[in-house]
């Protein structure tokens, strides 16, 4: 009987949960799911993260290559952010070129890293106007349950703490550089910035990381991406259901104590993890 | 020539906001709009921001492909076509946005299995583009006379490094400036329907520029309102 009411009618299905302030998998309207995150078991590249919000999975990869660096910045390097939304991870996608959801997603990783400044730029550069690093971000996704911009946002940052770069000499003779292998070093990763995004329903309710299911059923979408001082790097709000001031200022509160939250786990991560 | 008065004849109104040189504080950029200007669409509209212009095309309801109607409501499409060059990931972002703001307010149930195209071009650039495409898509969905429940607008906020609050800003202050922020309000309660951001800003700020936005869109929607007084009254 109950497995029949939530296929037939999803939306009354969840209305009662919210009614009672809490949602079918038991959590609470303010709860995020289980982050679980696993860092730098790519050995192929120079830094990759694995995370897990609940069911949903993504993995980034970070690949370091020499280009010249661009005619307007010559002291500049390149941080190339891609997001892949492959049929493995659900059904609403078809293989072939990038479809609207993925190119969204890559803009918001894009707009993420230019606006938080991150990375400086300028430490990614080996030789001004010569030679200078491009990092090429790849997060692909392996199952999609929804929240998937906050999985992204937390995957670039825990694989961003993870490469390391080899020291690179240019050789004056010959004008070739020169990778010393052997003698690595980290990013200077400059701010943290962390995703928390919400789901709006029937334009009053405020529920924080859907899943799948309820970003289906959401009248409108609301993505924060906050740093360590509480300033905001990106508001995503893709249309929807109109917010007030006050619903916002709620938001903000959330999206602090999650930063910490997540702040906390990566730390401890990096922390647990043997020096290579 | 003057003709006999069609009944779809073109309407230019100009807005009485403060045009240039703008003073310190809240003002916007002196702002026109055309509509019915185009024949093969059902709606159009031109709006124009100072120097900024967005030229918008309405297309519906019409018939849709199998593979994207919905049953029950309309499906909304937007096109952006930038002024060079071909349309990229930051074009399919701002569609995104644009598509998802139009979808809140129109009345899709009135009419399920059809599609609506609102098709932007833009035709100059000088600042605050996102809020002039916003604004030219609305006027082009009322000249379509597609039902919806609200009108929307868009304000685009810029903060420069002290922290001064710019309305409407121009190319030369959005680049100069240390965040940018572009709220789409609706009409009726002016919630905040859609926003994007760009650059770091403090909790504070950012419900400054949300209440700055809110004034300002008084004014937009004013403008709304006398333009299609203006067309209506005549004919």
């Amino acid at each position: 009987m109950i497995p029949c009411f939530r296929t037939v009618e999803p939306l009354e299905y969840y209305r009662r949960f919210l009614k009672e302030n809490c949602r079918p998998d038991g959590r609470e309207l303010g709860e995020f799911r289980t982050t679980t995150v696993n860092i730098g078991s790519i050995s192929t590249a120079d830094g990759s993260a694995l995370v897990k919000l609940g069911n949903t999975t993504v993995i980034c990869g970070i690949k370091a290559e020499f280009a010249a660096p661009p005619t307007d910045a010559p002291d500049k390097g390149y941080v190339v952010p891609n997001v892949d939304l492959p049929p493995l991870c659900s059904s609403r996608f078809r293989s072939g070129p990038p479809g609207e959801e993925a190119q969204v997603a890559s803009q918001f990783i894009a707009d993420v890293i230019e606006n938080s400044q991150i990375i400086q730029k300028e430490d990614l550069c080996i030789s001004p106007g010569k030679l200078s690093w491009v990092l090429y971000c790849d997060i692909i996704c392996l199952d999609y349950d929804g929240n998937i911009l906050d999985a992204c946002t937390f995957a670039l940052l825990a694989a961003l703490k993870n490469v390391q770069l080899p020291e690179v000499t240019i050789n004056e003779e010959t004008a070739l550089a020169e990778v010393n292998l052997k003698k690595k070093s980290y990013l200077n990763i400059r701010t943290h910035p962390v995703a928390t995004s919400f789901a709006v329903f029937d334009d009053t309710l405020l529920i924080v990381d859907p899943t799948g299911e309820e970003e289906h059923l959401a009248t409108g979408t609301l993505t924060v991406v906050m740093d360590e001082e509480g300033k905001l790097c990106c508001l995503h709000k893709p249309g929807g259901s109109g917010l007030t001031g006050a619903k916002l200022q709620d938001c903000m509160s959330r999206a602090v104590t999650r930063h910490k939250e997540v702040k906390k786990l990566m730390d401890e991560v990096i922390k647990s993890m043997k020096p290579k | 020539m003057e003709g006999m008065m069609q009944p779809d004849a073109k309407m230019r109104t100009e807005s009485g906001a403060e045009s240039s040189p703008r003073g310190p504080g809240c003002s916007l950029r002196h702002f026109a709009c055309e509509q019915n200007l185009l024949s093969r669409p059902d709606g159009s509209a031109s709006f124009l921001q100072g120097d900024t212009s967005v030229l918008a095309g309405v297309y519906g309801p019409a018939e849709v492909k199998v593979s994207k109607e919905i049953f029950n409501k309309a499906t909304l499409e937007v096109i952006l076509r930038p002024k060079i060059g071909l349309p990229g990931v930051a074009e399919k972002s701002r569609e995104r946005l644009i598509r998802n703001t139009c979808e809140a307010v129109v009345l899709g149930a009135l009419h399920p299995r059809t599609s609506i195209t609102v098709v932007l071009q833009v035709v100059s650039d000088a600042g605050s583009l996102l809020a002039c495409c916003l604004n030219a898509a609305c006027m082009a969905l009322v000249d379509a006379g597609v039902p919806m429940r609200a009108l929307f607008c868009g304000v685009t906020c810029a903060l420069d490094a002290e922290g001064t609050l710019v309305l409407d800003p121009t190319a030369k202050q959005e680049k100069e400036a240390r965040a940018i922020l572009t709220f789409a309000l609706d009409s009726v309660e002016r919630k905040l329907l859609m926003s994007t951001t760009k650059g770091l800003y403090s909790d504070a700020e950012l419900q400054q520029c949300l209440a700055a936005a809110q004034a300002a869109s008084q004014h937009v929607f004013r403008f709304y309102r006398e333009s299609l007084q203006r067309r209506y009254s005549k004919s």
